[in-house]
C-alpha cells in the first residue's frame, strides 16, 4: 500500500488514479545543497574573474558590483534554476530531486521565491539545522520554506530493468504451455508480489543454502495458493524452479514461449 | 481483467505520445495558450492515460510502463488542475506601479501593526535612554554610535563630505545588499508565527529610538532628520513592509478566524509575501544610493533644511504612491469580481 510508505506522497486525482511521489530525504538534500554551494562559489568566483577589468577603470565601481553580484548569485541561483528548470538546480540535477507543489500542481513563481528566501530560517543556527529538523520531524520531509511555500522535494531514481537474461534464459518453462494460465496469473499477481519473487532470484546466491530452499518454498507455496497450474506443469520442478517459471511468464510478457 | 500488454501498448502509445507533446509545449513555453480544441483533445487524452494507468497499474510485470503513465499521468495533473492563475511574462513596471501598492493595501492592518510594534520599540529605546543614558552602551551596540553626537556632527561637518570619497559606490552597495538581507530575514522569522518577527520590528525600534534621543538630547535634531531622512524616509518604511509580510506569514500560521486549512492559508498569502519582499528590495536599492550619496554630506555642503525638505517630499510620495497606485485598476477588479 503506498500510502503507508513514509517516503512517499500518494496524489489522488479525481479521476480516481493515484500515483505516488518519492519524497528525498534530508541527507540527500543537503547533498544537493553542497553541490549548488560549489556551483555558487564557482559563479562567484567566474564572476569576480569577469569584472576584474573595473578595477582599472575605478576600485570604488569594482568592489561595489562585485558586492551586488556575489548578493545576487547567492539569492538568485536556486530561484532562477528552479524557476526554469522546472524545480532543479544543478544539485538536484545531480541527485535527481526536484521540486514540486505539495498537491502535484504546478509550480508556481511565488513559490519558488518564497522557499528559497526562508532558507534565511531554515539555515538558522547553521549548516540548515532548522531546516533539517524541521524535515525530519515533517511528515512530507519539508523544511521551512517548503512548508510556507507549500513544497515538497521529490527523488526520481533512475529505473534499471532487471537483468532476466541472467536469470531466465535457456530454460523450458514448462508454465508457457498453458497460455491462459498464464495471463490468469498476470493478472492476479500484484506488482509488489512479482517484485518479491524476483528479488528473490536475483540475490539467490547470497542466501544461505538451507535458507535459500525454506524460502523458495515459501513463496512458490504462495503462488501455488494463486493460481494452481496442472500436474504435468509442476511435475519434477523444484519450488525455485516453479518461482523461475512464474518470474518468467510475469515479467517476460514480449518474448514468444 | 486479463489484457495483452503488447497489443494495449501498441494500441495507445501514440495517445500517449500525443500527450507528452503537448505537455513538452506547455512546459517550455509558459505563454502557450490553447484553444479551445485543443483543450478538448488534451483533457480527453489525459482521462485516457488516467484510465490506462489504471488497467495497467494492476498488473505485476509491466513497471516500466506504469512509472512511465504515472509520470505522465502527473505531470498532465499540475496543468490540468491548476487553477491559480498562470505565470505571465515578466512586467516588472507593471508589477511595481499596480501589484504591489495593490498587495500592500490588502493587507494594510499588518503594516498598522508592523509600525505599531516599531513605534512601541521607539518609545521604549527613547525613554530608556532618557531615563538612564548610562544605557547607550547595551541600546546601540555600533562603536560610531558611541560616542558624543555634537562631536560627531563636527566631525561630519568638518569632513565635507570627504569621509567616504573613492567608497560611496561600495558602501552603497552594502547597505543594499545588508538591508536587504535584513528584510528578508525579517519577512522569513514570520515563520515562528510571527514571534520573530515582532523581535526583529521591536529591535529595530529599540535602536531607533535611542539613537533620536540621543542626538535629540545633545540638541543636535537638526542633524538628525538631515542625516536620517533622505534614506530613512524610504529605509525604515521597507523595514516595516518587510514586517507586515513576516505578520500576515505568521497570522496565515496561526489562522485566526480562517475555517480554511493551513495549507490553503500558506497558499493565499504566498504571491502577496513574494510581491511584497520584492517591492522592499526595490525600496532599498533606492534607500542605499540615497543613503552613500546624499545622506553623507551635511552643512555647509547641502544646507540640513535641503534635506529635510528632500525626505519630507520622499515620504509624502512613498505614501502617495502606496495608498493610491493602481486604485483605479483594482476597482475594476472589484466590479469584475462582484459580477
Amino acid at each position: 500500500m503506498p500510502g503507508t510508505k513514509t517516503n512517499t506522497l500518494v496524489i489522488q486525482t479525481s479521476e480516481g488514479i493515484a500515483f505516488p511521489l518519492l519524497l528525498a530525504s534530508p541527507v540527500t538534500r543537503f547533498l544537493a545543497w553542497a553541490i549548488d554551494a560549489l556551483c555558487i562559489l564557482a559563479f562567484c568566483n567566474i564572476c569576480s574573474a569577469a569584472l576584474g577589468f573595473l578595477k582599472f577603470i575605478s576600485w570604488d565601481i569594482a568592489s561595489a558590483v562585485t558586492i551586488l553580484a556575489y548578493f545576487a548569485i547567492s539569492i538568485g541561483y536556486a530561484m532562477t534554476l528552479e524557476w526554469y528548470w522546472r524545480g532543479q538546480t544543478v544539485g538536484k540535477r545531480v541527485l535527481r530531486l526536484r521540486v514540486v507543489d505539495a498537491q502535484g500542481l504546478r509550480l508556481q513563481m511565488s513559490q519558488v521565491i518564497i522557499r528559497n528566501l526562508l532558507r534565511f530560517v531554515d539555515w538558522l543556527p547553521a549548516f540548515y539545522m532548522v531546516g533539517g529538523l524541521a524535515c525530519l520531524v515533517s511528515h512530507r520531509a519539508q523544511r521551512l520554506g517548503d512548508l510556507a511555500a507549500n513544497t515538497i522535494v521529490t527523488r526520481h531514481p533512475r529505473l534499471t530493468e532487471p537483468d532476466l537474461e541472467q536469470i531466465l534464459a535457456g530454460k523450458y518453462n514448462s508454465f508457457r504451455e498453458h497460455p491462459h494460465l498464464a495471463a490468469r496469473l498476470r493478472q492476479r499477481v500484484s506488482p509488489e508480489e512479482a517484485g518479491i519473487a524476483l528479488q528473490a532470484l536475483m540475490r539467490r546466491d547470497e542466501l544461505d543454502p538451507v535458507e535459500r530452499v525454506t524460502l523458495f518454498e515459501q513463496i512458490a507455496n504462495h503462488f501455488r495458493e494463486v493460481l494452481r497450474f496442472p500436474q504435468e506443469a509442476t511435475d519434477g520442478i523444484t519450488d525455485e524452479q516453479y518461482v523461475r517459471n512464474v518470474v518468467d511468464v510475469l515479467f517476460r510478457t514480449k518474448m514468444n514461449p | 481483467m486479463i489484457i495483452d500488454v503488447q497489443k494495449f501498448v501498441e494500441s495507445e502509445r501514440t495517445q500517449w505520445e500525443s500527450l507528452e507533446a503537448f505537455l513538452k509545449r506547455l512546459e517550455a513555453d509558459p505563454d502557450y495558450r490553447m484553444d479551445l480544441a485543443a483543450l478538448q483533445e488534451f483533457h480527453h487524452l489525459y482521462r485516457r492515460a488516467s484510465a490506462d494507468l489504471a488497467k495497467i497499474s494492476t498488473f505485476a510485470s509491466e513497471q516500466e510502463i506504469r512509472r512511465y503513465l504515472e509520470t505522465l499521468v502527473a505531470r498532465a495533473y499540475g496543468e490540468i488542475h491548476e487553477t491559480r492563475e498562470k505565470p505571465h511574462r515578466l512586467k516588472p513596471v507593471d508589477w511595481f506601479c499596480r501589484t504591489f501598492p495593490r498587495t500592500f493595501r490588502r493587507h494594510v492592518r499588518a503594516f498598522w501593526l508592523s509600525l505599531a510594534i516599531t513605534l512601541a520599540g521607539v518609545a521604549f529605546g527613547g525613554l530608556a535612554l532618557a531615563l538612564d543614558p548610562e544605557s547607550k552602551g547595551v541600546l546601540l551596540p555600533f562603536s560610531h554610535l558611541q560616542g558624543d553626537p555634537a562631536e560627531r556632527v563636527k566631525q561630519e561637518e568638518a569632513s565635507l563630505g570627504q569621509r567616504l570619497e573613492g567608497g560611496k559606490t561600495n558602501f552603497s552597495s552594502f547597505l543594499m545588499t545588508h538591508n536587504t538581507q535584513v528584510s528578508i530575514f525579517t519577512l522569513s522569522l514570520g515563520m515562528t508565527w510571527g514571534v520573530g518577527t515582532i523581535v526583529m520590528l521591536f529591535y529595530n525600534g529599540v535602536i531607533l529610538g535611542a539613537v533620536g534621543m540621543d542626538y535629540i538630547l545633545a540638541g543636535q535634531t537638526k542633524f538628525l532628520l538631515g542625516w536620517l531622512m533622505p534614506h530613512g524616509v524610504i529605509e525604515i518604511p521597507a523595514i516595516l513592509l518587510a514586517g507586515q509580510g513576516g505578520l500576515l506569514l505568521g497570522g496565515a500560521l496561526i489562522g485566526w478566524g480562517s475555517r480554511a486549512s493551513l495549507r490553503a492559508r500558506l497558499r493565499a498569502v504566498g504571491p502577496d509575501l513574494a510581491t511584497l519582499i520584492g517591492g522592499v528590495a526595490v525600496m532599498l536599492v533606492w534607500a542605499g544610493f540615497i543613503e552613500a550619496f546624499l545622506s553623507q554630506y551635511h552643512e555647509p555642503i547641502i544646507p540640513y533644511a535641503a534635506k529635510i525638505a528632500f525626505g519630507a517630499v520622499e515620504l509624502a510620495l512613498l505614501v502617495a504612491f502606496l495608498s493610491m497606485a493602481g486604485r483605479k485598476a483594482g476597482k475594476d477588479e472589484t466590479l469584475n469580481a462582484k459580477l
